[in-house]
């Protein structure tokens, strides 16, 4: 039985439909990403699950619970790391995890039987006693994250962990999760990182619009949402050689901005010709998650 | 099918508060919060009434005869406990509360464990409650320090100060529950809590006041708060008590509901 199953999902605000029916089963054990650009009902897919506001329709249950119902009581099994940190800047690292103990009943002196694991695990064993500002945004981010782990949750939800790290932080927050699926937990994670979504997950949605328009692990999508090999193609002369060329060598292309991206099953008759050429540039590579999602949502800026 | 749903959870919006202890937690992280900061918490609390009552009392005072049968300072001090309690409740659940709903948003950390917003807001109006306790507390110290009254008549201000703190957090959590910033706070303070220390009997009694103002000023909850003080510090028997303190405890308990609903209306949406 999945961890947390959502049928149906509907949610409004005012005329707009921001969860537009969306089917979702989260599997015990593996890491599920929500995938989707900004405005896509990511967030509030999350906030329904948790029981933080009702649904217009559908049934979501979370660990065998039905939600809004009894989502208090599926909440003592999940962990919520939030978007943006809410730590307790009054409080020192200790005293957070301490009072967030508190909030899932746990005695004192149970909590702080656990803090030096999770002091281990979030890579702040010697900052146990320092004040919140004095902790960096990566520190704070793994601290948040410790703290969702306090009541050693089934099911851990992740709203964006990693927008606004720089890449050692990200990596460092990339491992901790990798080291909780090798636990046995189960991860539910929003991001609009496609390099986190394709190293992390074992399952994606793609979301936009309230709707889910993609499933399946990373290859899947890969596999049956694009042509396998990218050439990007730039320079002065770009235009002319598009008017000339493109159709010939490759099933698609899109022209953004400067660039062409040309999206082809076997890319070497379009390299061979573009090596020659002194007027463009090209970069050939595999295609990835990110050509998928651009494909499926569209290039608009979504703000 | 959606329409059913959203009405049923409008509905839920309005549903009573569910008490319940879980909301200790979230009192006792108050508490220590509190704690770190207790010395400047206490001297803004403490020593900016004081200052009043003593300045205006012994100042003021000693160019008045005898103000409502009594010198002007044991006047004035039935006054400040509730004005000063009054305060203290208010002050924390605007700016303190705000803080941690909507700048620190402390209160979405504590949402995501197993609390509901229901316990949340019931701390918050128990924590301040029992700040303001203490503010009231220092004011009846000063009171006995100053033999202004005797001890066992007035320990009944205890009970009293609970209510008055009760009372203004439940009035305040409306105001944090609609206000989109700090400064929207100042309406409250300039159009409920400044008429309510100049129209209630704080400095003068409120017979002193034209008919039409008076006529206000027993609409007050402050007013109802002195009432049963001034005789409780000048050694007098409070007369109407249930009907003093029902009005307290209703400008408390219906705040404390609307604050709720509006609270949830703005965070569970």
């Amino acid at each position: 039985m999945p961890l947390l199953n959502i049928q149906n999902l509907r949610k409004s605000y005012g005329p707009l439909e921001v969860v537009a029916g969306i089917d979702l089963a989260v599997k015990k054990g593996e890491c599920f990403g929500l995938l989707g650009p900004n405005g896509a009902g990511k967030t509030t897919t999350l906030r329904l699950a948790l029981g933080l506001t009702a649904p217009d329709g559908g049934t979501i249950s979370m660990l065998g619970l039905p939600v809004p119902d009894r989502a208090r009581e599926a909440r003592m099994r999940v962990g919520v790391v939030p978007q943006m940190d809410n730590l307790d800047p009054d409080f020192t690292v200790r005293e957070n995890l301490l009072a967030y103990g508190r909030y899932f009943g746990l005695k004192d002196a149970e909590t702080a039987l656990r803090i030096p694991a999770l002091l281990e695990f979030a890579g702040l064993e010697h900052r146990a006693d320092a004040r919140i500002d004095a902790l960096s945004g990566g520190m704070k981010r793994r601290l948040t994250l410790a703290r969702a782990l306090v009541n050693d949750p089934d099911l851990i939800f992740l709203d964006e962990p990693t927008t606004g790290l720089d890449p050692q932080a990200r990596h460092m927050m990339w491992q901790g999760l990798r080291r909780l699926l090798n636990q046995g937990k189960t991860i539910l994670l929003t991001t609009h990182f496609m390099e986190e979504a394709e190293r992390l997950c074992d399952r994606i949605a793609i979301m936009d619009h309230g709707k889910i328009i993609a499933t399946g692990s990373p290859h899947e999508l890969i596999g049956s949402h694009i042509e396998p090999q990218v050439v990007e193609v730039y320079g002065e002369g770009v235009a002319d050689w598009m008017a000339a060329h493109s159709g010939t060598y490759c099933e698609r292309t899109e022209k953004v901005g400067e660039t062409v991206f040309c999206y082809t099953r076997n890319s070497e008759a379009l390299v061979q010709q573009l090596c020659g050429r002194t007027d463009v540039r090209y970069l050939n590579r595999p295609a990835s998650l990110e050509d998928v999602f651009l494909k499926l949502t569209g290039r608009d800026l979504r703000d | 099918m959606a329409g059913i749903l959203s009405i049923m959870f409008m509905r839920s919006y309005f549903s009573l508060p569910t008490l319940s202890l879980r909301f200790i937690p979230v009192w006792q992280r108050n508490f220590l919060v509190w704690r770190k900061l207790a010395i400047p918490s206490i001297l803004g609390n403490l020593a900016d009434p004081a200052f009043y009552m003593l300045g205006l009392g012994y100042g003021l005072g000693g160019l008045l005869p005898e103000v409502g049968g009594v010198p002007y300072l044991t006047f004035l001090a039935a006054g400040t406990v509730c004005y000063s309690t009054m305060n203290s409740a208010t002050f924390e659940v605007l700016y303190s509360g705000f803080s941690r709903m909507h700048v620190q948003k402390t209160w979405e950390a504590i949402l995501n464990a197993p609390l509901t917003l229901d316990d949340v807001l019931l701390a918050e109006l128990l924590w301040a409650t029992s700040k303001s306790l203490l503010s009231g507390l220092a004011i009846l110290a000063i009171i006995w320090a100053l033999g202004l009254a005797g001890f066992a008549q007035t320990l009944w201000l205890i009970p009293l100060i609970i209510l008055i703190g009760f009372c203004f957090a439940g009035m305040g959590l409306v105001m944090n529950a609609l206000s989109p910033n700090y400064d929207f706070f100042m309406y409250y303070f300039t159009l409920v809590i400044t008429p309510m220390v100049l129209l209630c009997g704080v400095f003068y009694p409120v017979d002193q006041l034209p008919t039409w103002l008076q006529a206000i000023s027993a609409w007050l909850p402050l007013t109802h708060a002195i009432a049963l003080a001034r005789p409780l510090v000048q050694g007098g028997e409070p007369q109407q008590v249930l009907a003093h303190a029902l009005a307290l405890l209703a400008y408390g308990g219906v705040g404390f509901y609307i604050a709720l609903v509006l609270t949830r209306r703005r965070l569970l949406k």
